[in-house]
């Protein structure tokens, strides 16, 4: 026996007590997320000024003033830019986090259930598409779907799938033979009823901690592929194509090329500090590590 | 040792073949006539007609695939509609501008991170952990074509210490050449030290908690014997996938990169193919990147056991 364990407390009150108390990381997290969220809240209603307006009189001036962040190339106000930015990156990555979870769960519990032949092609399938490394599925899909808004969404929502079905599928296998499923099925439940009764909510805890993360990868492979020019197609702005169409510019207007990757910058970090809390807490792997 | 080789070679096969075939029908659901668009808009319904029978688009599917998939075993990837060039020679001259960034980058970045990640699981919670892995976490969180961009703004324009765009092969004039490498690498290995810190701590850390380690020191070990020997060995397995892992996603991003500093590598070769709608450059890019990133992780695998010998005795 080693002396230190003498002092400390249980292992379970030591585990409930920093269960409940929030790490500062965490706390930082939640907040510039929930900064950016309001920030897209507000863009998606209202802007200081019309983020589109060309006015080619007040082109390039830098910031202060009435324009608060200065004005781009077309004399556009770069703060309403920025904030209608965070809205499109928001909602870009909600719907395409939920596309993911929801198809990658369905097909996840599906192959985990039925097994056999079935199982064995889709996760064939599902193997070599997470063979893929990092944007090239998107950037492939993007060519058949098409670079707009909606083609983003399907694009990257279909290349994040895999992902989610192979967590699904493992958790399902993991679970379907255990004594409490078994004894659902023998008190005559249906199949369909044991699924979101007992095995689906033992998949919202890894789940959780993949979907943090990947609202991460969405807002910055929607950025990158904006950055490409194969995102959102201008006017409208994202903080990826204000970013790119920033670049001619960079010598006379440097703070072009700053806030629009100051706020993708922001929003990862809060969403990685996010995530190893979400981590920390739920990854079973992480428990008592710290 | 030699059947746990060969069974991860084998392995690798069913997920190559996979990999092409989603590739091919991936291309065959771009919406629009290839052969359409090769001819223009002036083309006649004969002649598209024509043009689809010596492409062997009046084939099925199936066939299709055969005769391009025994294309793509000897090594050809048809020619490019734009510029009439051969796929694989483009894809492969490509991927060694590319290549040379990644590799520096990747290992510039191990060799730095992976010894930074193991101390700061050893003072796991003190000041050196604390400062490693704030670092760590903002380093992961600046995007890549951002970084670039302000590397751009400062050691370029501002400081003028490195040529702000274009690039030189290192075969035609290496100094030059590595001047304007630099930038790219120095970019790809700042984000790439923040991925790897992360994860040789947290190898590490799970190592340290083990009752072995907790064993080796009540022996008596000096805790460098302890640290050397029994945990970052122990530790180094999960990173060593990671790297395979990095190498091949940086490959499938670099497009960013080389992006922001005009370089002439593999990302944008897709990239404009993909604005020009040339569907055999598409298909050749994916299909490689696809199956060097196989590649890549199968010879990370294969060298595993060196680190972590059980997993070859499975």
């Amino acid at each position: 026996m080693n002396t230190p364990a003498m002092n400390t407390p249980t292992p379970a009150s030591a585990a409930t007590r920093k269960r409940r108390r929030l790490a500062p990381n965490a706390l930082l997290g939640m907040l510039i997320v929930g900064l950016v969220v309001l920030a897209a809240l507000i863009g998606t209603f209202w802007t200081p000024f019309d983020p589109l307006k060309i006015n080619f009189a007040m082109r390039l001036k830098g910031p202060g003033g009435p324009y608060l962040l200065g004005t781009d190339e077309f004399g556009r106000d770069e703060l309403s830019r920025l904030m209608l930015g965070a809205s499109s990156s928001v909602w870009i990555s909600l719907l395409t986090v939920s596309f993911s979870v929801i198809v990658g769960t369905a097909i996840g519990v599906l192959t985990g259930f039925v097994r056999g032949w079935t199982d064995r092609i889709i996760m064939a399938f599902n193997n070599a598409l997470l063979a893929f490394p990092g944007l090239l599925l998107a950037l492939g899909l993007l060519a058949v779907v098409g670079a707009n808004k909606y083609g983003i969404i399907l694009a990257l929502g279909l290349a994040y799938t895999p992902s989610v079905t192979r967590i699904v599928r493992g958790t399902v296998l993991s679970l379907r033979e255990k004594e409490f499923i078994e004894s659902s099925r023998v008190l005559g439940n249906s199949e369909l009823y044991t699924m979101f009764r007992h095995v689906l909510p033992n998949c919202v805890a890894p789940l959780t901690v993949l979907a943090t993360s990947m609202f991460g990868w969405v807002i910055l492979a929607e950025s990158a592929l904006s950055f490409l020019g194969l995102g959102v197609p201008p006017p409208a702005p994202t903080w990826g194509n204000m970013l790119a169409s920033a670049r001619p510019f960079m010598a006379q207007a440097t703070y072009l090329s700053i806030f629009p990757g100051l706020c993708i910058a922001l929003t990862l970090l809060g969403i990685n500090l996010l995530g190893d809390a979400v981590r920390d807490r739920l990854d079973p792997r992480m428990r008592g590590a710290r | 040792m030699l059947r746990f080789a060969l069974s991860r070679i084998v392995m690798a096969i069913p997920t190559l073949l996979i990999v092409a075939v989603s590739v091919f029908v991936l291309i065959r659901l771009i919406p629009g006539d290839p052969a359409q668009l090769l001819l223009g808009d002036l083309a006649t319904p004969a002649s598209i007609a024509d043009l689809r029978a010596r492409l062997g688009l009046d084939k099925t599917w199936f066939e299709q695939f055969a005769i391009w998939f025994g294309h793509v075993l000897q090594g050809d990837l048809g020619m490019s509609i734009t510029s009439g060039q051969s796929v694989a020679g483009l894809v492969f001259e490509r991927f060694l501008v590319s290549a040379q960034i990644v590799l520096a980058a990747v290992l510039l970045a191990s060799l730095v991170a992976v010894p930074a990640g193991m101390i700061a699981a050893w003072k796991q919670n003190r000041w050196p952990d604390l400062v490693l892995v704030g670092t760590a976490t903002l380093l992961v969180s600046i995007p890549t074509f951002w970084l670039g961009l302000l590397l751009l703004l400062f050691l370029g324009l501002e400081l003028h210490w490195l040529p702000v765009v274009g690039y030189v092969s290192i075969a035609d004039d290496w100094k030059a050449g590595l001047l304007y490498l630099a930038m790219p690498i120095l970019t790809l290995f700042l984000h790439e030290i923040g991925v790897l810190i992360r994860m040789a701590r947290a190898s590490a850390l799970e190592v340290l908690r083990l009752d072995y380690v907790t064993h080796a020191r009540a022996k008596g070990l000096s805790e460098r014997t302890v640290l050397m020997n029994h945990v970052f060995r122990n530790a180094f397995g999960p990173t060593w996938t990671l790297i395979g892992l990095v190498l091949g996603n940086l490959l499938g991003g670099i497009a960013v990169v080389e992006t922001v500093f005009t370089i002439p590598g593999l990302g944008r070769l897709l990239v404009d193919a993909i604005f020009a709608r040339d569907y055999p450059v598409i298909q050749g890019c994916l299909l490689f990147v696809a199956a060097v990133y196989v590649l890549v992780n199968l010879v990370i695998d294969l060298f595993y056991p060196l680190f972590d010998p059980r997993v070859a005795a499975e």
